[in-house]
Formats: structure tokens, C-alpha cells, sequence
């Protein structure tokens, strides 16, 4: 026990959990630890009885718990102490975390029960975030399963190392040693694949209080310690005052008409007369002096504290600034290599954009390249082009910004974020590797341009010109704006020329001569290649009757073209006629109208046919929606090679 | 740092980031111990000054104590004291048991006063420790725009992120306290010397611990005539703190249905 305590020791001194409580060493200090594991393993029967047992619980708990367990005609349910709305008592599982304050004998604890069914895991990670120590709590008849893996690995990607296994329910394999022996392998194995050694395995049942806070008799063949035992061996993690310092700015006071900039210290510690760089902007100024109410006036500081400092330099300084000394300051980058877990209900997908926070900062940033997603069963790399709900995976994130970025392993609280995703706070994000700066963006040179270079990777894809030809009716302009509307919740700067809408404006003298409609195509050709080259994709939607018009089009535009045909037979489109043109054509009520008196050249060879009379509109939208994807994906880019193993 | 300075950080932080991300914003000043810490915090946060409205939605059934508190710590502290009543007993939902009805009239003086001044974020001094309800709560909590409590589908909040875009007419709850217990608070209001009620010191062997209406809420047995003596009495109490609240006993799911309709 004392080697792993130490071990424990030593990695609890690197990070430091978010709950405040956890960053003391006085005796009125609470631990934070939580529960977590498999749907209905018994997590939150073992922090009920652990309260039971150890005394913990106020006059008449125990009567209401009676109570409420009666009321629902079962055995008493200690799970009700904590499962306190009535659904989660009715369906017997817990929805959303919550935490408990009790005491053993040597020190004082918060527990975080965090619920195990799989649909409610961004509850167990807003509880579990807070621990510092966790038990994984196993069902001894069922055995090791996929939420006992799962959680075994976020807690492992949330950074907590102290990590002690229950293996629950032994009154349900008769106290039997042996088949406790083979869960406790199972699932020592697969921590260890995780670089996980468990403090400690302990058999015990929740329900009837075995090896709870005493020895059970039941259970003779185990001599190890109990759930009390194990901890109060358990180690807090100190405030990280020795590393250095990392203050992001939270806001800017204009008090009592001085500029006070105010923040909490992530790690290290400052003191009144420091240099302070603040990054990004890599702006520098003296601390003037540190500012409080009603407290001792102050010269120092470090982490952990909520402070207020006045600069000796009036500078601009915003919230997201993260200030550090001189010599030991962020990295700066526009790309990030990060280990993320998904919390969305709809997938991630590669060019998908978000918002990346890190302590007080928030980048744009979108998806450059899904590197591997990592299969909760095995642990191994897997390919894939999405990523879903609770997932975890490994991402290039790409920022337009330049980002001020601690890795993980450095600074845990800098060197981690939360994805957003229309303000939804979706997923959290480890930063693995701070990876390359765009030297043209970084550098601001008032004589040159921005080139469309610059602008595909602020946009995360490059422009292009979608030519879509066809019969007035074969279904272009209905294709077009589908896309443009899919592309457009994708994230994507995205615009349709129609022919008709054009027609009214920028080509209203223009007429339907084969003449007339070249110079539609020319200054249409021209107007999709500067929307193109300012980093959108284009739709054009345009009958384009002539061949020769449309290689025009596409010589004018340059590379980044294709040439759509949308395909339906001309009595079909005649039958379809939105717009009762072709009525009125054949009427003689319009002169020069395509397919009727005058020809339509299919394209020869076209980037893509799509067949409007045969195919449903999302398969053609799907045939669309591919090709545009080739042709706008960024590349020559450097990201961080695809990792092939989950090495931990 | 010790771990009444690790909770002032923490709930100066909560309160910084309330103010940077959600305008306008008031806080519920109920005159009770934790609203009265909760400015107090807030003081430390904005060195000095509150800046924001402190909200007063008053039942009309405190205690008199209570009113001549709010008199002169307004003026003292200089707070932008907003002060509205609550609608009479016979509107409120009458599916619910007595005290919980009574009690739920200050969810209507709340909706009130949001309508009136629409703010976007309230910040209210609830604590985890008082009620397993509220043990569950978000430190940004989202309200829908009648004051609904999604409690079944709350967004995820780790690493000291919180949610803080709404939809027009939402706003959030900020809790700021829920990390306290009540002995934290007493040995803060302690520390820091921070004016009470003297309700919460005894009287005739009996004191208050939690401050409700006067109709629903009953003193406890108490000698305690110092904040010394609260802290030595809390210290080996095995009552709960809300043990004197009518509306808290009434049903199982009484104080679930309140607070799921935007009680506190
Ligand atoms: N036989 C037996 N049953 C137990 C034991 N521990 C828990 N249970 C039962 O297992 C069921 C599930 O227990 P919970 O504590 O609700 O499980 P949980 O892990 O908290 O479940 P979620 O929070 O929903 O993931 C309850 O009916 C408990 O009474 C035990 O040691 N032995
Ligand atoms: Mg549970």
C-alpha cells in the first residue's frame, strides 16, 4: 500500500482538480472523489450505505429513505439518498450527478455519484471533472461491461490517476473467491492497457454494508483493505504553485476609473513588479500592484487565487489573454492536436466548425483531420470519418486565430478546453501537441494581400465553382439551394447564382440570342470566380445550353470547377414545368426556349451526372454533396501523422 | 491557501464570470446568511462595489427583524436594492400542499420581476448541502422562459465552463454557494465579519437556522448567542438545516415540483 500511495502522491501533486476545496491542506479540507461504472453496478446504493455505516446521516434520513423505498414496494433503496427526483426513483437509475459531504474519521470528504447508463454521460463528466480519486464500481455477476470501460477511460483522459476498483454484488456470487478473482483480472487488465494500476481491489456489497466500513465476515478469503480504508489513503492534489504561472484574463474592471484586470491563477504565482507577456498579443507591462476589498493588501500571489492587478502600462488587454511571465509563455499556434471526448448527440465530422475554450479563451476552429477514433472495447485505433455521441477520438483542429496553448502533460488546466457548438457546451478537448503557425497570418505585413490561401484555411476548406447545367425543370436550382442549406449548417461559406435571380439584376439586358445568353455565361463565369477565390463555393444554377459557353466558364474560372449535368428527359420536365414556362413555349408566348426551339447540347464529359428521374432528391443531394467535399477539402497541409495505436 | 480561501476563490470566480457573460444580471437578496455572504463575495469580486441589482422579492411574511436589515445594509452597502412583492396565495398552483403553495408565491414575484426587467442572469445562494434536489444543480443553471427547471436534461459543466448562451426570454441561474455548507458559511461570516439578523441568535432557548416566511418556517432549539456558538452547535448536529421548513415535509415530491417550476 505505501509504494502506490506514493506513486499516487507523487501524480496527484501534478494536477490539480477544479473543486475548490480540493486545493487545501487545513483540516476543514474536503476530498473529492467520485463513483462511477456500468448502469445499476450499485454506485449509488455504496455511497448511501457508506454514509449509513459511517454515521454520517442527518435525524430522520433514514425513516424518509424507509419511506420512499416502501412507497415503491422493494427492499430499502439506499440509492434514494442521493437519486432524489422522483424519475429517477421510479426507474431506479440515477439521471444526473450529485454531490454528498460526510466524514470518516480521519478527514472529510464530497462524494460525486455519477450516473452509469450510457445516455447520461455528460452528467457523469460534470460530476467526475471534480474528483480527484475515483472508485470503478463492478457488478460481480455481470461482470466487467462497455460503461465500466468507458468510464475507465475518461477518467483516464480527465487525468485522474488514483483509481481504487469495488467489485459489487459479491452476495450475488455467494461471497465466491474465485469468480471474484476473474472480474478483478478482467478488469485489472484492461486498466492496465490504460497504464491504470488500481490503489486497490476490495469485494464488497453495497446493499448489505460488506467491507464497507468493516470487514466482512463473509468473505474470508480477502485480507485486503476496506472501502474506508482505501480512502483515507486516497491523496489530495496541492494548489501547482511550483509550476509556472498561467493567468488567464477573466475580464477588465474600469473601476474607480483605473483599468483592473482580474482572473485566477491556473498554476505558478506573481508578485508585484513582475514582467507579465500576455499572449497571444505577446504585449508586455509591469504589475502596478494587486487590488482587494476588505483584505490584507497583498504583494504576492498564487495558484488558485482570484485576484485583481492594476498594470504599470495602460496596455489593451482583453478576457482570453493569458498572461505569464517572460521566459516561460505558451505556445502559439493555429493548429492543435487533441484527445476529445464527443458529448453531442449529432456526430462530428471532419471540416465540421466549433468554438475551442480553454480557461478564459475562445477560438474558432474546425475539424482538419479525424485521426483515429478510439474503440472503448479494445482500446484500439480505428479510421473513420465521424464522430459520435461519447465517443473518444483524436482530432487537428485548425484555428483561423492564433492560439495561446498549454499541452495536457505541462499545464492541465491550460492544456484543456471544452468544445461549443452553438453555445452547447459538446465535448472536451486534452491538447496532445500545439502544432504549426501560418507564418502569413502570424506576420502582419500591411503590403500584401490576403490571399485565398489565407482565406481556405480561416474558411477550413477552399473555393469552388459548382457549374450545374440542365433543362429549365431538370431540377437545378432545387439541388442547388439544398446544398447550399446543408453546407451552410455544416459550417461552410456557401452562395447560389441563379440564372433567374441574375437575370433580373447584374444580366437584365441581356436577352435569350445564342449571343445574349454567351455574355450571360461570361459575366456569370466572372462573378463565380471572384466569389471563389474570396474562399466560398459557388452554386451556379444555369440552363448553359452550349458547350462552347461552358468550357468558357470553366477557362475563365480556373481550377476548382466542376460541370454538374442535371439530368431529366424533356418530357419529364415538361410535365414537371414549375415556373409554366414551357407552357407558355409551346404556346409560342416565348421565343428561344431551351428544348423547345432551341437545342440543348448535353455535356460530354462531365464532372458528374445526376439523373433527377431516377434518383430521390437526398441521393442526389448526397452524389452532390461528395463532389463538392473532394473539391473544397483543404490539403498540403501539415497535421500531425494519423496515430495507428492508442499508445497511453 | 485554506479552505475557506479555496471556496472564496472559487465562488469570486463564478461571480466574475457572471458578470463578464450575462447582462443584465441581478442576485436574490432573500436577507437571509448566504445572500448576505453571497454580496459579501460579490464585494470581493468587484473590490468594493456591487454591480448589479440585489433583488428583494418580498412575501410580505418576514420578519420585522428582517425589514430593518434590509433598511439599513441597502444604504450602507450602497446596493441598487430592487424591491417587489409577491402575488397573493390564491393565484399559485393549488395541487400543491400548503406551505409548498405558500412558499411558491415567491416563484411568481420572481417571474414578475423577471418580466419587468428581463434579466439574464439571476444568481441565487443556494447550496448542495441543504437539499438533494439542489444537490444536483448546475453552477449555471439554464431557466426556460416561463422559469422551467429542465432537471432531466441539464448541460454538461466541467472544468469551470458553464453554459452561458441562452434563447431569447431563457435566462441562467448562478450559483455561486452551491459548494458551501452551512458551516462553511458560519465560519466565513465569522472570519469576515459579516452582519446577520439576529434571528439566527437565540432567543428564549430557541433560535432560527434557515430564514423562510414567518408562517411556514419554526425556530429550533438553541442556546447559541454567538456566531462561536452556531459553529460549535452545527458541529455535532445531526438535524438537517431546512429541518424547520414546513414545505420541505409536506411530500416527497413537494420541493421537486417547486424548484422544477423555478422555485430556488
Ligand atoms: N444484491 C445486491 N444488490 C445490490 C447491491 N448493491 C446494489 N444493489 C442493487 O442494484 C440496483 C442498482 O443499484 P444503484 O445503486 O441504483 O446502481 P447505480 O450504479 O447507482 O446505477 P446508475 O446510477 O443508474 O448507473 C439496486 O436495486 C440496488 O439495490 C449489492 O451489493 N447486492
Ligand atoms: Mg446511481
Amino acid at each position: 500500500m505505501t509504494q502506490t500511495t506514493s506513486t499516487a502522491a507523487a501524480i496527484a501533486e501534478e494536477e490539480l482538480a477544479s473543486n475548490p476545496a480540493a486545493n487545501t491542506n487545513d483540516d476543514k479540507a474536503r476530498f473529492p472523489f467520485a463513483i462511477v461504472g456500468h448502469v445499476d453496478h450499485g454506485k449509488s446504493t455504496l455511497i448511501g450505505r457508506l454514509l449509513h455505516d459511517t454515521g454520517s446521516l442527518p435525524e430522520g434520513k433514514l425513516a424518509e429513505l424507509k419511506a420512499a423505498s416502501d412507497k415503491r414496494g422493494g427492499v430499502l433503496e439506499w440509492s434514494f439518498l442521493l437519486d432524489a427526483f422522483q424519475a429517477e426513483r421510479d426507474q431506479g437509475i440515477t439521471i444526473d450527478t450529485t454531490q454528498i459531504f460526510f466524514s470518516t474519521a480521519k478527514r472529510r470528504y464530497v462524494i460525486i455519484d455519477a450516473p452509469g447508463h450510457k445516455e447520461f454521460l455528460k452528467n457523469a463528466i460534470s460530476g467526475v471533472a471534480q474528483a480527484q480519486a475515483a472508485f470503478l464500481v463492478i457488478d460481480a455477476a455481470e461482470g466487467v461491461r462497455e460503461q465500466s470501460r468507458r468510464h475507465a477511460l475518461i477518467l483516464h483522459i480527465l487525468g485522474l490517476r488514483q483509481v481504487a476498483v469495488l467489485i459489487n454484488k459479491i452476495d450475488l456470487i455467494d461471497h465466491d473467491a474465485d469468480r471474484y478473482a476473474a472480474v478483478a483480472a478482467e478488469i485489472r487488465h484492461y486498466l492496465g492497457q490504460l497504464g491504470v494500476t488500481p490503489l486497490a481491489l476490495v469485494p464488497i456489497s453495497a446493499r448489505n454494508g460488506d467491507n464497507i466500513a468493516s470487514r466482512s465476515e463473509k468473505t474470508p478469503w480477502y485480507d485486503g483493505p476496506t472501502v474506508v480504508d482505501v480512502l483515507d489513503n486516497f491523496v489530495p492534489a496541492l494548489a501547482p504553485v511550483d509550476q509556472h504561472l498561467r493567468l488567464p484574463v477573466q475580464d477588465v474592471f474600469k473601476f474607480d476609473h483605473r483599468r483592473i484586470v482580474a482572473g485566477r491563477i491556473e498554476s505558478g504565482r506573481l508578485r508585484v513588479g513582475d514582467q507579465l507577456v500576455f499572449s497571444p498579443s505577446g504585449k508586455q507591462a509591469k504589475i502596478a500592484s494587486l487590488e482587494s476589498w476588505s483584505a490584507a493588501p497583498q504583494i504576492a500571489a498564487g495558484a488558485g487565487q482570484s485576484i485583481a492587478l492594476t498594470l504599470d502600462d495602460e496596455l489593451f488587454i482583453q478576457r482570453g489573454d493569458i498572461a505569464t511571465h517572460v521566459e516561460h509563455q505558451p505556445h502559439l499556434a493555429h493548429q492543435a492536436t487533441v484527445r476529445l471526448f464527443w458529448l453531442d448527440t449529432a456526430p462530428l465530422l471532419a471540416g465540421d466548425r466549433l468554438k475551442l475554450k480553454v480557461a478564459t479563451s475562445e477560438y474558432p476552429v474546425f475539424v482538419e483531420r479525424i485521426h483515429a477514433v478510439i474503440d472503448v472495447g479494445n482500446l484500439a485505433a480505428t479510421q473513420s470519418d465521424r464522430i459520435d455521441q461519447n465517443a473518444v477520438a483524436e482530432v487537428t483542429l485548425r484555428s483561423p486565430a492564433l492560439m495561446a496553448l498549454d499541452k495536457f502533460d505541462e499545464f492541465a488546466k491550460t492544456g484543456r478546453g471544452v468544445l461549443l457548438r452553438d453555445g452547447d457546451i459538446v465535448g472536451g478537448a486534452i491538447v496532445l501537441h500545439a502544432g504549426a503557425v501560418d507564418q502569413s497570418r502570424h506576420l502582419y505585413s500591411p503590403t500584401q494581400s490576403i490571399g485565398s490561401a489565407d482565406r481556405a484555411s480561416a474558411n477550413g476548406h477552399r473555393g469552388a465553382v459548382l457549374w450545374l447545367t440542365g433543362l429549365s425543370g431538370s431540377g437545378k436550382s432545387t439541388l442547388a439551394v439544398s446544398a447550399e442549406h446543408r453546407l451552410f449548417q455544416r459550417g461552410r461559406q456557401v452562395v447560389v447564382l441563379d440564372g433567374d435571380t441574375l437575370r433580373q439584376g447584374l444580366n437584365s439586358d441581356l436577352g435569350f440570342s445564342p449571343e445574349a445568353r454567351a455574355e450571360n455565361i461570361r459575366r456569370t463565369a466572372e462573378v463565380a470566380k471572384l466569389l471563389a477565390e474570396t474562399g466560398l463555393i459557388v452554386f451556379v444554377s444555369l440552363i448553359s445550353p452550349w458547350q462552347a459557353d461552358r468550357e468558357k466558364a470553366r477557362r475563365i474560372v480556373g481550377e476548382n470547377f466542376a460541370e454538374i449535368y442535371v439530368q431529366a428527359d424533356i418530357e419529364t420536365c415538361k410535365s414537371r414545368d414549375p415556373k409554366g414556362l414551357y407552357k407558355k413555349a409551346l404556346q409560342g408566348e416565348i421565343k428561344n426556349f431551351t428544348g423547345i426551339d432551341q437545342p440543348y447540347e448535353a455535356p460530354e464529359k462531365p464532372d458528374l451526372t445526376i439523373d433527377t428521374t431516377a434518383l430521390t432528391e437526398e441521393q442526389a443531394l448526397q452524389h452532390l454533396l461528395d463532389l463538392v467535399d473532394g473539391l473544397s477539402a483543404l490539403n498540403g497541409y501539415e497535421g500531425r501523422k494519423p496515430t495507428d495505436s492508442y499508445t497511453i | 491557501m485554506s479552505h475557506l480561501d479555496a471556496l472564496e476563490s472559487q465562488s469570486i470566480y463564478i461571480l466574475r464570470e457572471a458578470y463578464n457573460r450575462l447582462k443584465p444580471l441581478g442576485m436574490l437578496w432573500s436577507l437571509g446568511k448566504d445572500s448576505n455572504v453571497m454580496l459579501w463575495l460579490a464585494r470581493k469580486a468587484f473590490l468594493g462595489h456591487v454591480p448589479f441589482a440585489a433583488i428583494h422579492v418580498d412575501t410580505g411574511k418576514k420578519f420585522p427583524e428582517m425589514y430593518e436589515f434590509r433598511e439599513r445594509f441597502s444604504k450602507e452597502w450602497n446596493l441598487n436594492l430592487i424591491v417587489r412583492d409577491c402575488p397573493p396565495v390564491d393565484s399559485v398552483d393549488p395541487s400543491l400542499p400548503p406551505a409548498a403553495r405558500s412558499a411558491a408565491r415567491k416563484t411568481e414575484g420572481l417571474k414578475r420581476v423577471m418580466n419587468e426587467f428581463g434579466f439574464k442572469g439571476i444568481i441565487a445562494g443556494i447550496r448542495r448541502d441543504e437539499q438533494a434536489t439542489r444537490a444536483k444543480e448546475r453552477v449555471f443553471s439554464p431557466r426556460a422562459d416561463n422559469g422551467a427547471w429542465n432537471f432531466r436534461d441539464q448541460p454538461p459543466e466541467f472544468w469551470d465552463h458553464f453554459k452561458s448562451d441562452l434563447p431569447e426570454g431563457a435566462h441562467l441561474r448562478v450559483h455561486p454557494l452551491l459548494a458551501w455548507t452551512e458551516l462553511d458559511i458560519w465560519r466565513y461570516i465569522e472570519r469576515e465579519n459579516i452582519p446577520v439578523v439576529s434571528l439566527y441568535y437565540t432567543k428564549n432557548g430557541k433560535r432560527y437556522r434557515s430564514l423562510g416566511d414567518q408562517d411556514i418556517t419554526s425556530p429550533v432549539e438553541s442556546n447559541a448567542s454567538t456566531i462561536a456558538e452556531i459553529i460549535q452547535e452545527l458541529e455535532t448536529t445531526k438535524t438537517s438545516e431546512r429541518a424547520g421548513r414546513a414545505m420541505d415535509h409536506e411530500r416527497e415530491d413537494a420541493f421537486e415540483r417547486l424548484r422544477a417550476s423555478g422555485y430556488m
